[in-house]
């Protein structure tokens, strides 16, 4: 497939090559006999769908997971590695997708961390600042990591790999948690990288990325390599076809959707963080109509979670008049008494917080639907209640389980989303507060969902949606605000809200008139 | 200023196996792991300290029994938590119950028997000096290890690449594995250096404090322990300050009794506990920024392989 007529310059010599490459939890086959082979000076793509395998393989290729079967080889010869500090020795440097970083060290030990330690700690510190003015990746070596942003940390993951002076560096998801903007940086250093003879595997499910940095691509599906193609021949559909092996069905909303009276308004909320490494809320208003899909865009880490917690209840106000809910006070009102008003949330995190892991779905129906819905009577739990639920949200949802009523630890991901949101749907609330609708759920699965609230939203509801996914935003959502800081961004209009501006955004950069009150023309 | 040279004395001599156990634990929990059997791992090392003693008449091979009953105990604890990661907290509280028992069963021949104490260091010139002489060049050897054991520790923690690893693994195991540190090996042998420190503990108490064994002789100074090292934000030089705080309190207050202060006895049992608390929390109250607990605290780590 490769190098067949394609003009790929580089057919010279491999630098990591992985033959038959396997990997077995008990009868599960998580990587199956894959062959990939990476050259010097070249951008590799590593596509596919969660669990699609490719944490697997990229943990095999860095030696923290000993493959069942096949080989690599590395510059042409067989390599068996008994620990990353083996993978290391030899020049593959890899940055995690959640940062293997230590909040309470600071950025000097943490880098120190990542070496082998024959370098004294001063040398190293010396080093570590002329890597990062090398590559135009600032760090203050002193600081303690918990006092970073996110695009801060991935640097010191970067530069704790670059001092290595790896020839081979695998990067999972680096662009996941960053702005466009950050996003665009990391490009940067990455083509600078590569011109420097250095391979990249770089895993990722953002195609246009893929095909803008990329020089191949390997795609996996199910554990097994499908394909290994040059992405800037294909389109982002085509290679989306081969990650999921089915076309997506593209979301669409109602025509003409009628926006009603305000569902949910919020008045200049300000709250003060509860943990000593949360984020002060200031000043947010928003108003929200009924048949209005609202999203909110942001980094992680900045409010978002906050924001989620005052809204739902887990954390109140002390102005009840701060947060309203179809026309009543509620900001002082507890989470059931909220849901009595009509609302429902979904949180971010599905096990744990959405769901309690070790208990059945009709049990966790109860949990949010007990308030409201008709399962208790007179303190009773109504079993044949909670269970019709699970039912009607597992016709409405397609949510694919082994049995009637598992417990909700057993669901993938995606199908334990789409019963969350299911559950609260079925509620009919009139507002819905959702939280990373679909963060790592398959492509699938993900449109299901997203056609879920426009179809609430058609139905007259108004609804929040927190995403870092910008294109899903751009979906579904009318109007995007975006969060930073704690601060909340007066809402654009989809069609006037492009990447540029909600990445500015999206790093505090471009703050509106009234966050700066004596700004030019304002 | 004779009594005063006596009180100090008996401060040290209350404080040092506080600080011995609350070493030991200091690290064990900044590695990541939660031993509540501290009092199970002292007083067997106080029977077996006493019962090697004993036989052999030595205050050395008495310590090195204590310390190693403490080993053997911590490595039961090790192979529960660490090899089959189960329920640290459980496993901590079921380990005290068993080293009391224990203790019981092996102390039992030596009720009423008697040995020599510890012998105290004696410096000609330096230990005949007034006031301080006894003070600084007299006690015996295990206050001596006790300040020793703190200032290696905090070297050890702080200046090298070992001591980062384990606070590295202290805050985020699944980093530190991702990394290529062994974390399990790691833990285990901090928790044999804190059964270590608990069994020494244990053992000063029959060998050095009183010249005998009676069963359940540790009287909770093991739950101190812990209390001090959650109490001094897992540093070890606010450990020596809760350690001698405590010791301090609790010498003061007996002779306080015996001087007839007019507060019931049972407020003036209670005032080391007080005053180690808000003295500590106080001083927390000052310290900005990150959280003081390890983050991996008492979680259970399974790497996967």
């Amino acid at each position: 497939m490769l190098d067949s007529g394609s003009g790929h310059a580089r057919s010279g010599t491999v630098l990591l090559q992985t033959i038959g490459l396997t990997k077995r939890y008990g009868s599960f086959l998580a990587n199956d006999a894959i062959d990939i082979a990476i050259r010097p000076q070249e951008i590799h793509a590593l596509l596919g769908e969660n669990g699609a395998g490719k944490s697997t393989l990229v943990k095999t290729i860095y030696g923290l997971i000993q493959p069942s079967e096949g080989d690599m080889l590395w510059q042409g010869e067989k390599m068996v590695l008994a620990g990353p500090h083996d993978a290391r020795a030899r020049g593959i440097g890899m940055v995690f997708q959640h940062f293997s970083l230590f909040d309470n060290l600071t950025v000097a030990e943490n880098v120190a961390l990542g070496l082998d330690g024959k370098e004294s700690f001063k040398a190293m510190s010396a080093r570590l600042e002329q890597v990062s003015q090398q590559y135009g990746l600032p760090l203050d070596p002193q600081r303690e990591v918990w006092q970073l942003s996110v695009g801060e940390r991935q640097r010191i993951e970067i530069v704790r790999v670059l001092m290595q002076n790896p020839k081979f560096l695998i990067l999972d998801e680096p662009t996941a948690v960053l702005t466009p903007q950050e996003a665009d940086q990391l490009f940067v250093v990455l083509e600078r990288l590569k011109s420097e003879g250095r391979a990249i595997l770089y895993i990722s499910h953002k195609l246009d990325e893929v095909k803008r940095l990329c020089d191949t691509a390997t795609i996996l599906r199910g554990g097994k390599k499908i394909s290994t193609c040059l992405p800037r021949e294909e389109t982002a559909a085509s290679l989306a076809r081969m990650m999921v092996g089915t076309e997506i069905k593209q979301v669409k909303a109602a025509a003409n959707r009628q926006t009603t009276v305000p569902r949910l308004v919020v008045n200049d909320l300000s709250l003060a963080p509860d943990e000593p490494h949360g984020v002060h809320l200031k000043n947010i208003s928003l108003e929200l109509k009924g048949g209005e899909i609202l999203g909110i865009a942001g980094v992680a880490g900045n409010g978002q979670d906050e924001f989620f917690a005052a809204l739902s209840g887990e954390r109140l106000a002390k102005d009840p008049g701060t947060i309203v809910i179809d026309g009543h006070a509620a900001g002082h009102l507890s989470i059931t008494a909220r849901r009595k008003l009509g609302a429902a949330f979904v949180p971010e995190e599905r096990l744990g917080h959405g769901t309690a892991p070790r208990m059945r779905l009709s049990e966790n129906a109860l949990l949010t639907g007990h308030a409201a819905s008709g399962m208790v009577q007179n303190g009773f739990i109504n079993t044949a209640a909670t269970l019709a639920t699970v039912d009607r949200a597992t016709a409405s949802f397609d949510v694919r389980k082994a049995k009637r009523d598992p417990e909700a630890a057993s669901l993938s991901g995606g199908n334990l989303q789409k019963f969350i949101v299911g559950r609260e749907i079925l509620r009919n609330p009139i507002v819905l507060v959702v939280s990373q609708p679909t963060w790592g759920v398959d492509a699938g699965a993900a449109a299901v969902i997203r056609q879920a609230l426009l179809d609430l939203a058609a139905a007259g509801a108004a609804i929040l949606v927190t995403s870092q996914d910008l294109d899903e935003l751009a979906d579904i959502a009318d109007r995007i605000a975006v969060m930073f800081h704690g601060h909340l961004s007066e809402p654009l209009m989809t069609a006037d809200a492009d990447r540029e501006t909600l990445g500015l955004l999206m790093g505090g950069s471009a703050l509106t008139p009234k966050d700066v009150p004596d700004a030019v023309g304002a | 200023m004779e009594l005063l040279e006596a009180i100090i004395l008996a401060v040290l001599a209350a404080s040092t196996p506080l600080l011995l156990a609350a070493s030991g634990e200091l690290l064990v929990e900044r590695a990541g792991v939660l031993n509540l059997g501290v009092e199970g791992m002292m007083i067997v090392g106080a029977a077996c300290g006493f019962a090697g003693a004993w036989a052999t008449g030595s205050t050395l091979i008495g310590a090195l029994c204590g310390i190693l009953a403490g080993v053997v105990l911590s490595l039961v604890f090790a192979l529960m938590t660490l090899g089959l990661a189960v329920n640290q907290v459980a496993t901590g509280l079921a380990l005290t119950i068993l080293g009391v028992g224990v203790s019981g069963l092996i102390g039992a021949g030596f009720v009423g028997e008697r040995i020599a104490t510890a012998p105290r260091l004696y410096i000609p010139g330096l230990t005949t000096l007034p006031f301080v002489g006894k003070i600084l060049f007299g006690e015996d050897a295990f206050v001596y290890v006790s300040l020793a054991l703190i200032i290696g520790m905090s070297w050890f923690l702080y200046r090298t690449r070992a001591g980062l690893v384990l606070r590295a693994i202290g805050d985020n195991h699944v980093s530190a594995h991702a990394l290529g540190y062994p974390v399990l090996k790691i833990r285990t042998l901090a928790v044999m250096f804190g059964g270590g420190c608990a069994g020494l503990a244990g053992a000063y108490l029959p060998l050095a404090y009183t010249p005998f064994f009676v069963p359940g002789m540790t009287a909770g100074r093991g739950w101190i322990a812990l209390a001090l090292v959650v109490f001094a934000s897992w540093l070890p030089g606010r450990l020596v300050i809760g350690a001698y705080l405590f010791g301090a309190v609790s010498i003061l207050q007996l002779h306080a009794q015996g001087w007839g202060v007019g507060v019931p006895s049972q407020l003036m049992s209670a005032l080391p506990y007080l005053a180690t608390v808000v003295v500590l929390v106080l001083i927390s109250r000052t310290r900005s920024g990150g959280s003081t607990a390890p983050a991996a605290l008492g979680t259970v780590f399974v790497p996967d392989r």
